[in-house]
């Protein structure tokens, strides 16, 4: 390299900035653990919904995952990122203000979440359900972080750019991406819309969306944090850094295709099912590439290991992180996703993930940090040692248990008896028996979090011991100008190319957004041999929206011979075709809905609604009394066909117009229905009506019925 | 499937970009030393 004269330069970092996301990062940490343990205690002992709107399953869920995901992991990544490319880089961060902007922009983000998904404002699509003012505050605010690390790549210091730097911009660019494509949506108030999407599509967008969620949000970033502080913690270089950039390759240029590995077997075109599938099993050589990597950086030093508690969380995150990818693709062959699909093995598996690899790779990244940043020891190792094994007994307990559950379930929903029958028709049976696993699996949360408690008291204490805190001051050689006036031209360059970059990108995003929205009608098949839902059953669809029932109940049924005998014929490809967003949903933890209609009287449905025990004796399904209070929203019907029709749904013109009035229309008549069956009188204005004639409508909407020999079964 | 005319070029764009990115990488220098960067992170 020609560019050897080099000099010593003062910096000074930015550490208040690092000290403030991992605060973020420990508080959001405990409200997500808190309500995950709510929910799983939700699941084994139902009184526990409590009869409130805002606290049942279906809406405590979501909250839990984008918490978790949201504010716990990416406070976790904003805190490791602005620490380490710093001192990477050997460069302040380029702007104070817009990491500021960043750090606030993103709390505030997150607690707009925590109002917003408990009062029932959910885009129905899981891990994207926040709405549409926060889909574009994300969007803003991501390009404020985006601007903010690569301004401070073009002002470094340090010539060449570690390995964990590639991890940080595939991260900054591929969420980007994801994000805008996957919350393309049409408002029809100020907190609500829909998607732009529908059925098949829908599905597809949002499971590249959810998958490279994992894969860009949870995956590519704490991999870089990994090959930054596993080297830092024990003071030796990674095993092979040839290895490593390997596996940042091989990563990014694979995972990116995966996704349709969550919608095997469903009517997405076999194709597409079987590239994901292709695409997933690549994936395992890069992963385990990537942990045996960071497993050897310890050799010759693993007596660390017995040592030191920050050693011992990174070799087991990467152990949980090697185990998860070694699973992964075991779940995506069609075989195995037969009987792992719908059931909790799946939920076992994300948080061997999120618990083993994101959680543990945080709390070492917390250990490391915190002494650092606030000048002083970690008040105690032993305190450390004890979270580490109730952590590591909970992720365990918590794995086995739901992969036990998963398997009940899978093969208890698929056993078929000598005359072709069932063998357990009745869907609760499936239900109950993994009840204790449930508790077994909240009592491993119990632990997670009793765990990470102890960590809260551990660091509290360290923070209260520490006399000063300030940002660190080092001096740094520039290695990658010879002087100071060419780096400012270089700077220069780079600023012009980002403007012309962040143009281009855009411009992208524009038209990824208008042109469908153009275009919409050449999605439909004109053909379609499906109407659409009636205005009231749309109201009901939005309440079945609203509670989250997709978290528990999936409407997609499986060509296979277990599931058409319990369920009906396999859903098809159009009958969703109106569905904005899809429902299709990704776990059963009550039956498939997809053919319920018609299946019980509305009085039936009445009576589960209101107390699902009244009718399903060991059912654990929240009861959903208020829907009988609540009234129906007759008055934004007219706003939400119109949306629909715009989006390329056929309703005509006069539906549009009278949509409020025909919805009251048939809203009496379901009232009537559900009281001349011996229920109560005066239904018509509360939302219960809305909800059953959407579900009486499920399965119930093609024109005329397809002839049986077009059905094909797979087992 | 439409949507697949979509998603489809922006995942190739998305791995066009990367293989831009690694052109980059390798044009300017960034992958001539795999020993020293695993050694020099070390000191801060
Ligand atoms: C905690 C998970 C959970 C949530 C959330 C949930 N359900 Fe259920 N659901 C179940 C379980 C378990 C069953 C099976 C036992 C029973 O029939 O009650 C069930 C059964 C049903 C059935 C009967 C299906 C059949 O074929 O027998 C319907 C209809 C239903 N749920 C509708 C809903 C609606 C509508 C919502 C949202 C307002 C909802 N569920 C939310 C768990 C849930």
């Amino acid at each position: 390299m020609n560019e050897t004269i080099s000099r010593l330069e003062e910096v000074t970092y930015d550490d208040a900035i690092v000290r403030k996301f991992l605060l973020a990062c420990m508080v959001f940490a405990g409200v997500a653990f808190a309500a995950g343990l709510l929910a799983a205690l939700q699941l084994a002992f139902f009184p526990l919904n409590m009869e409130l709107p805002w606290l049942t399953f279906g809406r405590l869920r979501p909250l839990h995952t984008n918490a978790a995901i949201f504010a716990f992991a990416g406070n976790a990544i904003f805190a490791g990122i602005y620490h380490s490319t710093q001192r990477l880089l050997k460069t302040r961060m380029y702007s104070d203000r817009l990491s500021a902007i960043h750090f606030w922009g993103w709390q505030l983000i997150i607690v707009a979440a925590a109002i917003s998904l408990p009062l029932g404002f959910s885009q129905g699509k899981e891990y994207a359900e926040l709405e549409w003012p926060i889909d574009i505050a994300i969007t803003l605010i991501w390009v404020i972080f985006a601007v903010n690390f690569f301004g401070t790549l073009a002002i470094r210091r340090e010539k060449h750019m570690y390995v964990a730097l590639w991890f940080y911009i595939a991260t900054i660019v591929t969420v980007a991406v994801l994000h805008i494509v996957n919350s393309i949506e049409i408002p029809w108030s100020y907190m609500n819309s829909y998607p732009v999407w529908a059925g098949v599509q829908d599905a597809l967008v949002q499971w590249w969306y959810g998958h490279n969620a994992v894969a860009f949000f949870l995956t590519t970033p704490f991999l870089g944090l990994m090959y930054y502080y596993l080297p830092k913690a024990a003071n030796r270089p990674v095993y092979s850094y040839r290895l490593s950039i390997i596996h940042f390759w091989g990563l990014v240029f694979i995972y990116i295709w995966a996704g349709p590995h969550h919608l095997l077997y469903t009517s997405l075109p076999e194709w597409a099912q079987t590239l994901g599938m292709i695409f997933s099993i690549m994936l395992w050589a890069p992963s385990w590439g990537g942990m045996i990597n960071g497993l050897l950086t310890l050799r010759g030093a693993w007596h660390l290991l017995r040592t030191d508690p920050i050693i011992k969380f990174m070799v087991a995150a990467l152990t949980f992180y090697g185990m998860a990818t070694f699973e992964g693709p075991l779940l995506s062959i069609k075989s195995v996703s037969a009987i792992g699909h719908y059931t909790d093995w799946i939920v076992g598996h994300v948080h061997a993930g999120a618990l083993g690899w994101n959680g543990f790779l945080s709390f070492a990244m917390i250990y490391y940090l915190v002494p650092k940043l606030w000048k002083t020891k970690l008040y105690s190792d032993r305190l450390a040692n004890v979270h580490f094994w109730l952590g590591f007994l909970g992720i365990v307990l918590y794995y086995v248990s739901m992969v036990a559950a998963g398997i009940t379930q899978g093969l208890m929903w698929k056993a078929i008896g000598p005359e072709g029958q069932l063998v357990y028709p009745d869907f609760v049976e499936t239900v109950v028996r993994i009840v204790p696993l449930y508790w077994a699996r909240a009592l491993g949360g119990a632990f997670f979090l009793g765990g990470f408690m102890v960590m809260c008291y551990n660091v509290y204490r360290t923070i209260a011991a520490s006399t000063e805190v300030s940002n660190e001051t080092v001096r740094v050689r520039n290695t990658r100008y010879s002087s100071a006036g060419e780096g400012h031209r270089a700077l220069e360059g780079m600023v012009t190319v980002f403007s012309v970059l962040s143009l281009i990108a855009i411009l992208v995003g524009s038209v990824i957004e208008i042109y469908p929205t153009l275009s919409l009608h050449s999605y439909i098949a004109k053909t379609a041999n499906i109407d659409p839902y009636s205005p009231l059953e749309i109201a009901g669809r939005d309440i079945y929206i609203r509670e989250g029932c997709y978290v528990c109940h999936s409407q997609q049924i499986r060509p296979m011979v277990s599931e058409v005998l319990r369920y009906g014929s396999p859903s098809t490809m159009e009958e969703s075709i109106y569905d904005h967003p899809f429902q299709w949903g990704s776990k059963r933890t009550g039956p498939d809905l997809a053919r319920v209609g018609k299946k019980y009287p509305d009085l039936w449905h009445f009576r589960h609604m209101v107390d699902p025990r009244s009718v399903v004796e060991k059912s654990i399904m929240p009861s959903y009394s208020w829907l009988v209070k609540d009234k129906t929203d007759f008055l934004s019907l007219r706003k939400k066909v119109s949306v629909l029709r715009n989006l390329g749904v056929p309703y005509s013109p006069e539906q549009v117009a009278q949509a409020d009035r025909l919805a009251e229309e048939q809203a009496k008549s379901v009232a009537q229905a559900i009281h001349d069956q011996g229920g109560p009188e005066g239904l018509e204005r509360r939302e219960i009506v809305a909800l059953i004639a959407y579900l009486q409508a499920l399965g119930q909407k093609e024109k005329q019925p397809r002839p049986t020999d077009q059905v094909t079964v797979k087992e | 499937m439409i949507v697949l005319y979509l998603m489809i070029p922006i995942s190739l764009a998305l791995g066009i970009g990367f293989v831009g990115a690694f052109v980059w990488s390798v044009r300017n220098g960034q992958m001539d030393d795999t020993e020293t960067p695993a050694h020099r992170i070390l000191e801060d």
